[in-house]
């Protein structure tokens, strides 16, 4: 896109390339935003009906309209400041998360070589990137000045802390048999991974249980059902956005659909495929990869929102219990696997 | 721990056997009333919205006996009482706070005439608590707009009685 602003509108090289990202970042960012208010409808549609009921279905047909409606109404609101919080950290906060929650896109491939940002440490970035979030979560708990807010906060580190690591290990033998950082280098190297039949590193029987470890993982490292500690109604009044209303509400409301979709969208590029589709024939390639990619990120999707309605909340122990003495070790013992059979295969035991 | 609890418990069994639960639950039909447009039926019985009633000649038949402003618990009525031109003892003030009332029936119960009952409507909703303050128009003009539901409520529960 930078040539053509550079050889059809005539532009300098480094205008043409300023307008270009700008264009490709509102090129992914309104669609996104479009696509998160459509799947809360959707999260709020899927958990009815498993619970029997109906969801959202007045606004506009089946309800489609649901969340423009709510979030026009959340617009209208007054943006209510306690008196006795830290104003500049309290509106700071949901602008952080809202804000690490978009700039992480900008590495995941839609389609072979189409991507914002082309870089050779994409998933490293991510992983800054994501643990960045917290700071919003944090800065909300402490400059609210309320103690459930807080808890919730120190909840949200602790916990987002923890499946880290474990994710960071999931993505080093991810890495390891990529051979490369690069998303779209990793969704190459899965194509025909599984005897040139399967595209994805989820087929691969040594790589499946660390699929398995890191869809968890990313349930928790977005806060969704089983591990919704930090929001538990039941003991924290909503968590850390407790004191927040209207748009700055919304803001948080928004970040954590979109990093919801992220981990979707992470899910299905680094263990089954991104935009290649599920089996190495050539036909499927006629169909865009950007189709397939959005295909996988829905039915990740679907398994989160199945999640959320099927399991009860874990308790603040076992969760810590899950991620330092289960996927920890687990991760770590599947990253000397891979390494083993990754040495044994491509190098032999020569020594 | 043993094998096969290990086994059930690094194969997620528990949880697989959990999704499959719900998402057939996702595929039955909803239990949920559709409500404005589906209601379910109410009883005869129902205590909603009050309506005080008229006989088939159109004479109010409130007698101002006050049974029901002294059995209500919540305190919710007030009557105001005169004789009528031709005689007969009649309101002048029949009011209820609906805000105040806990619609347990007993201004029903008491009424010697049927004329104040509880109808089947539980749609009143109001955007001013002044609007739940009902007047004797107020509650003539229910009994006007309900009157045939409410008799067929009454005959159906007659027998009971």
């Amino acid at each position: 896109m930078t040539a053509f602003f550079q050889n059809t509108i005539g532009l300098p090289f480094g205008w043409a390339w300023f307008i270009a990202t700008i264009v490709g970042i509102l090129v992914i960012a309104l669609p996104l935003m479009l696509a998160v208010a459509m799947i809360i409808y959707a999260d709020r549609k899927i958990w009815a009906a498993m619970a029997l009921r109906r969801g959202p279905n007045v606004v506009g047909p089946l309800g489609l309209l649901q969340s423009f409606a709510d979030g026009l109404k959340v617009f209208l609101q007054e943006t209510i400041i306690p008196s006795s919080a830290n104003k500049t950290l309290f509106l700071i906060a949901p602008i952080i998360t809202f804000t690490v929650a978009l700039i992480v896109w900008a590495v995941v491939p839609w389609q072979a070589g189409v991507v914002l940002s082309n870089i050779n440490v994409g998933l490293l970035y991510i992983l800054a990137a994501s643990s960045l979030g917290v700071y919003g979560i944090i800065l909300a708990g402490w400059s609210s000045n309320s103690k459930y807010p807080f808890y919730s906060a120190i909840r949200a580190a602790a916990q987002m802390v923890s499946y880290e690591v474990s994710i960071g290990f999931v993505l080093i033998s991810v890495v390891l048999w990529a051979g490369t950082f690069n998303l779209g280098g990793i969704v190459e190297g899965q194509k025909g991974h599984v005897f040139g039949l399967l595209n994805g590193f989820g087929f691969n029987p040594l790589l499946f249980p660390m699929a398995v470890v890191f869809f968890i993982s990313s349930l928790a490292e977005t806060q969704r059902a089983p591990f919704d500690l930090t929001e538990a109604e039941s003991e924290l009044v909503a968590g850390y956005q407790t004191e927040y209303s209207s748009m700055s509400f919304a803001l948080y409301w928004l970040g954590e659909y979109a990093n919801v979709l992220l981990m979707c969208t992470l899910n299905a590029t680094l263990f089954w495929g991104g935009y290649l589709p599920p089996f190495d024939w050539a036909p499927l390639y006629w169909i865009p990869g950007i189709l397939w990619l959005f295909i996988k990120i829905l039915v990740f999707f679907f398994v989160f929102s199945w999640v959320k309605a099927t399991v009860p909340r874990y308790r603040y122990d076992q969760l810590m219990r899950l991620g330092w003495k289960i996927f920890l070790p687990l991760s770590l013992i599947f990253v000397f696997l891979v390494s083993g059979y990754l040495m044994w295969a491509r190098v032999g035991f020569s020594a | 721990m043993s094998i096969a609890q290990l086994v059930r418990s690094y194969t997620l069994w528990e949880f697989i056997k959990a999704h499959w639960l719900t998402l057939r639950y996702f595929f039955k039909p909803k239990a949920t009333i559709n409500y404005p447009y589906e209601k379910n039926p109410i009883s005869p019985r129902f205590r909603g919205e009050h309506a005080l009633r008229r006989y088939a000649n159109g004479e109010e038949r409130c007698i101002a006996c006050k049974l029901c402003e002294a059995v209500c618990p919540a305190l919710a009525i007030t009557i105001e009482a005169e004789p009528r031109d031709d005689g007969s003892r009649r309101t002048t003030r029949y009011d209820i706070d609906m805000t105040k009332c806990i619609y347990c029936g007993l201004c029903q119960e008491a009424c010697p005439v049927d004329a104040i009952v509880e109808g089947p409507n539980f749609e009143f909703s109001t955007e001013t608590r002044e609007e739940l303050i009902y007047d004797k128009d107020k509650l003539l003009a229910n009994g006007d707009r309900w009157e045939r539901a409410i008799a067929a409520n009454l005959a159906a529960d007659a027998p009971y009685r």
